[in-house]
C-alpha cells in the first residue's frame, strides 16, 4: 500500500515541519530555564545540527563520490579559527592574545558593520566571517587536492588524516601567534544567542548538499563511486569532479567549523585531531554511507547519546542502576561497544541508502499496524530458519566427524584407507621413456 | 658539526627502531588482508599500559613475557572478532570496523586510566646512561637497534624459509589462488597477527621507556607514522618498512634538534605524501596493476 502525494502537498508539508521545528527551538531555547534537564535538549539539538552539517558533507564525499577522505576535523579547523579570529571584539584582544601582546588584528567585522548598520550588521559580520571560513578552506582543499586526489582509497584516507595533522600543527605553531594566539585558546568572540541559528544555517546548507546531489554533478559523483573506469569512459573528467566534490566537502565543513567555535563559545586545535574525524565517521556509517537523512539521524541519536542519555553511566546512575564501576569514562566505552556492534551486524545503518520522502514517511506510518502485527509470525519464521540451518550444520559436522572415526580405526587396524586397483596382466605399464 | 647532531641522530636510530617493530604489523598485515589496522596503534599503547599495572604484582621478566602474550592475545581477538566476519564485505567497511575498534581501545584506557598520564615503570639496565663520544644516553637507545635488527632478521629468515612463510608469501601474492591451494588463510592470518602484535608489544617496552610517561593517545601517533614508515619502504616488505622507520625516526630527530618541534610530526605526513607522489609502491614494493 503505497502512498503518492502531489508535489504541492509534499513542499507544504515540508514548509510547515520546518517551520514548527524552527519556532518550537526558538521559543524553547527563549522559556527553558538553564538548570532544567530539558536545556540538554536544546543543546543536542544545536550540537547535533553541527554535526549533521559535518556528517552530511563527509557523506557527500565518501558516500556518494566513494573518496574515503578523513581530514574532515583539519577543515573544521581552519573555520572555526578564522571565524574566531576575525569576530573578536577590539576590546578583549589584550585579553585574549596576552601572550602576543593583543595580537596583530585589532579589530572584528562584527564590530565594524554593526556601527555602521545596526543590528542587522551584526548579524552580516557573523555572516561574513562565516562564509569567508568557508571559502578559505575551500582554497585550502582545493590546494590539498591537487597531490592528494590523485590517490586510491586507503593511501587517500592517511595522506588527509595527515594534512589534518599538519594543519593542527601548523595552528598552534608559536610564530604564528599573532593570527592564532599559538597553542592558547581563542575566546569572547561573537557567538549566536538562540539555538535557531546554527539550525538555520546547518539546514540551508544540508539543502545545498541535496540540491547537488540531485544534479547532473551529483550523479557523475555516483558513477564515480560505482565505477571509475567506466565513469571515465562514459566521459567523466574524474579528477574534476572528484575535486569539486572535495572542495565542496570542505567548503562545508568549514562552516560547521565556525558554527561549532560558536557553540563552544571558546576554541582551541587540540581537540580537532583524529578522534574527532572518526567521530563523525562513525556518525556516518551509524546513519547509512550514502544517505544524507541517516546523517542528520546519525548525528541527533550521536550527540543525544553522548552528550544527554548515557550520561548517567558517567555519574554512576544509569536508569535507576547504581554501580561502581560507572566513573567517569564508562559512558564513552559503552557508547563505542554500541558503535561496533552497528558496524558488525548492522552495517546498513539506520538508512542505508534511503532518503526521507513524504510518501515513504506515509507509506510506513499506514503500514506500521500491520507490519507489527506479522512481526512475530515473521520473527518465529526467521528463528525457525536459523534452528534449521543449525541443525544441518551439526549434521553434517556429526556426519565429518563420523567419518573421520571409521577413517581411523581402520587405519589402527591396518586396513588400507583407499583400495588398490587390482593390477593385471593387460593393464599396460610404461616405463621413463614411454615405451 | 657532528658534536651538535650525534646526541639526535642516537635517538632518532632508536626511536627509528621502535617505530621499526610496529611498522612490521602494518605491513604484514596490510600485505595479507590489504587493510591498515588503524588499531594496531592501540594495541601498542595497552601493552604499554598493561605493562604499568603488571609490574606493581610481577617481577619484570615475567610481566614482559606477559605484556607479549597479552598483545598476542588482544591482536588476534580484534581480528577474529572484527575483521573475519568482514572478510568478504567490501574494504571501506573493513576499514570502518579497524576504526571502530580503535576508538573501542583508546575509550576503554580512558576508562581505566581516568585519563590520566602513567608513569612507565623504569627498567634498571635500560635506564643507565652510556656515553658515546660526546653524547650522553640510556641504554635502551643503543640496545633498540640492535635488537631490531635481530628480531627483524629472525622474521625474515621465518618468511623466507618456513612453510608457514611460504603460506604467507603465497596468500599476500593472491589471496584466492592460494586458498584454492590448501593454504588455510585463517591459520596464515592469525599467524600475521600474531607476529605483528608481539613485535609491537617488544616495540612498546622498549619506546615507552624511554618517553616515561603513557597515556590512551600515545599509541596514535606511534602508529601513524609506523604505517607511514611501511608505505614508504613499500607496503608488504619488511625490510622496506625497517628502513622507512629508521629514516623517519632520524629525521624527525635532526628536525628537533634543528628547533622546528612543532613540525617534526607533520614531517612524517609530508614525506608520505611525497613518497606517494613521487614512487607509490614504495622503496621496495612492487608494482600493482589495476586490472578492469
Amino acid at each position: 500500500m503505497d502512498i503518492r502525494l502531489n508535489k504541492k502537498t509534499k513542499s507544504a508539508l515540508s514548509v510547515a515541519a520546518i517551520a514548527l521545528f524552527l519556532i518550537l527551538v526558538y521559543i524553547g531555547d527563549m522559556n527553558i530555564p538553564a538548570g532544567s534537564s530539558w536545556k540538554m535538549l536544546i543543546t543536542v539539538i544545536e550540537k547535533g545540527s553541527i554535526y549533521a552539517l559535518v556528517a552530511a558533507s563527509m557523506n557527500l564525499l565518501n558516500g556518494f563520490t566513494g573518496l574515503f577522505s578523513l581530514g574532515q576535523a583539519g577543515f573544521m579547523l581552519i573555520g572555526a579559527y578564522t571565524y574566531a579570529i576575525f569576530t573578536i571584539p577590539a576590546e578583549s584582544h589584550d585579553k585574549v592574545y596576552q601572550y602576543f601582546d593583543g595580537g596583530v588584528i585589532k579589530w572584528s567585522i562584527v564590530e565594524i558593520l554593526e556601527a555602521k548598520m545596526g543590528i542587522f550588521g551584526h548579524y552580516l559580520g557573523m555572516f561574513i566571517p562565516m562564509l569567508g571560513a568557508g571559502l578559505i578552506v575551500a582554497v585550502i582543499a582545493f590546494l590539498i587536492g591537487i597531490p592528494v586526489l590523485r590517490l586510491k582509497s586507503d593511501y587517500l584516507a592517511i595522506a588527509t588524516l595527515g594534512f589534518a595533522e599538519i594543519l593542527r600543527a601548523f595552528f598552534q605553531w608559536n610564530t604564528l601567534g599573532p593570527v592564532t594566539n599559538g597553542s592558547n585558546v581563542l575566546r569572547k568572540y561573537t557567538t549566536y544567542d538562540n539555538a535557531v541559528f546554527p539550525v538555520i544555517i546547518g539546514g540551508i546548507c544540508i539543502a545545498i548538499i541535496l540540491l547537488l546531489i540531485n544534479s547532473t554533478y551529483g550523479r557523475a559523483f555516483r558513477a564515480i563511486r560505482d565505477d571509475e573506469i567506466a565513469a571515465e569512459a562514459m566521459g567523466i573528467n574524474l579528477f574534476k569532479h572528484k575535486q569539486m566534490s572535495f572542495i565542496i566537502s570542505s567548503f562545508f565543513a568549514g562552516i560547521s567549523g565556525a558554527l561549532l567555535a560558536m557553540f563552544q563559545t571558546t576554541i582551541n586545535a587540540t581537540p580537532f585531531n583524529t578522534v574527532m574525524t572518526y567521530e563523525i565517521l562513525l556518525i556516518v556509517v551509524i546513519g547509512g554511507i550514502g544517505s544524507i537523512t541517516g546523517s542528520i539521524i546519525g548525528a541527533f541519536l550521536f550527540t543525544a547519546a553522548s552528550e544527554w542519555w548515557l550520561r548517567g553511566l558517567d555519574a554512576g546512575r544509569w536508569l535507576g542502576i547504581q554501580a561502581d564501576f560507572m566513573r567517569p569514562g564508562f559512558r564513552k566505552v559503552v557508547f563505542a561497544i554500541l558503535i561496533m556492534l552497528i558496524v558488525l551486524f548492522y552495517s546498513q545503518g539506520i538508512m542505508g541508502t534511503r532518503e526521507f520522502s513524504w510518501d515513504g514517511f506515509f507509506s510506513w506510518w499506514k503500514n506500521l499496524p500491520a507490519n507489527l502485527k506479522a512481526w512475530p509470525s515473521r520473527h518465529k519464521a526467521k528463528a525457525a530458519a536459523k534452528r534449521e540451518a543449525r541443525a544441518v550444520k551439526a549434521a553434517a559436522k556429526a556426519k565429518a566427524r563420523e567419518a573421520k572415526a571409521s577413517n581411523e580405526a581402520r587405519k589402527a587396524s591396518g586396513e588400507a584407507l583407499f583400495t588398490p586397483l587390482p593390477v593385471s596382466d593387460t593393464v599396460m605399464v610404461f616405463d621413463k621413456e614411454g615405451r | 658539526m657532528l658534536h651538535t647532531w650525534l646526541p639526535y641522530i642516537l635517538a632518532g636510530i632508536a626511536v627509528g627502531g621502535q617505530y621499526a617493530l610496529i611498522a612490521i604489523g602494518y605491513t604484514m598485515v596490510y600485505g595479507i588482508l590489504r587493510l591498515i589496522n588503524f588499531a594496531h596503534g592501540d594495541v601498542f599503547m595497552w601493552s604499554g599500559l598493561i605493562m604499568v599495572y603488571l609490574i606493581t604484582v610481577l617481577p619484570l621478566w615475567v610481566s614482559v613475557i606477559l605484556v607479549i602474550l597479552f598483545a598476542i592475545v588482544l591482536g588476534t581477538t580484534i581480528e577474529k572478532v572484527a575483521y573475519r566476519p568482514l572478510r568478504s564485505a567490501p574494504r571501506m567497511s573493513i576499514m570502518i570496523s579497524a576504526i571502530g575498534v580503535s576508538y573501542l581501545l583508546q575509550n576503554f584506557a580512558l576508562y581505566i586510566t581516568g585519563g590520566l598520564t602513567k608513569t612507565y615503570p623504569a627498567i634498571g639496565w635500560l635506564q643507565k646512561t652510556v656515553t658515546i663520544g660526546s653524547a650522553t644516553t640510556k641504554m635502551v637507545t643503543l640496545i633498540t637497534p640492535v635488537l631490531t635488527i635481530v628480531l627483524v632478521f629472525l622474521l625474515v629468515m621465518l618468511i623466507k624459509h618456513t612453510k608457514i612463510g611460504m603460506a604467507m608469501r603465497a596468500v599476500s601474492r593472491d589471496f584466492e589462488t592460494s586458498s584454492l591451494m590448501g593454504i588455510d588463510i585463517n591459520r596464515v592470518i592469525t599467524v600475521t597477527f600474531v607476529i605483528g602484535c608481539g613485535l609491537a608489544a617488544i616495540g612498546s617496552v622498549l619506546y615507552f621507556s624511554n618517553y616515561t610517561g603513557i597515556n590512551p593517545m600515545s599509541g596514535a601517533m606511534p602508529g601513524l607514522k609506523a604505517f607511514v614508515a611501511a608505505v614508504f619502504g613499500g607496503i608488504g616488505s619488511v625490510p622496506g618498512a625497517v628502513v622507512g622507520a629508521f629514516v623517519i625516526g632520524v629525521c624527525e630527530n635532526l628536525i628537533k634538534g634543528a628547533g622546528w618541534t612543532t613540525f617534526s610530526d607533520a614531517f612524517t605526513f609530508v614525506l608520505l605524501i611525497v613518497i606517494l607522489m613521487v614512487k607509490p609502491t614504495g622503496l621496495f614494493g612492487e608494482k600493482n596493476i589495476d586490472k578492469v
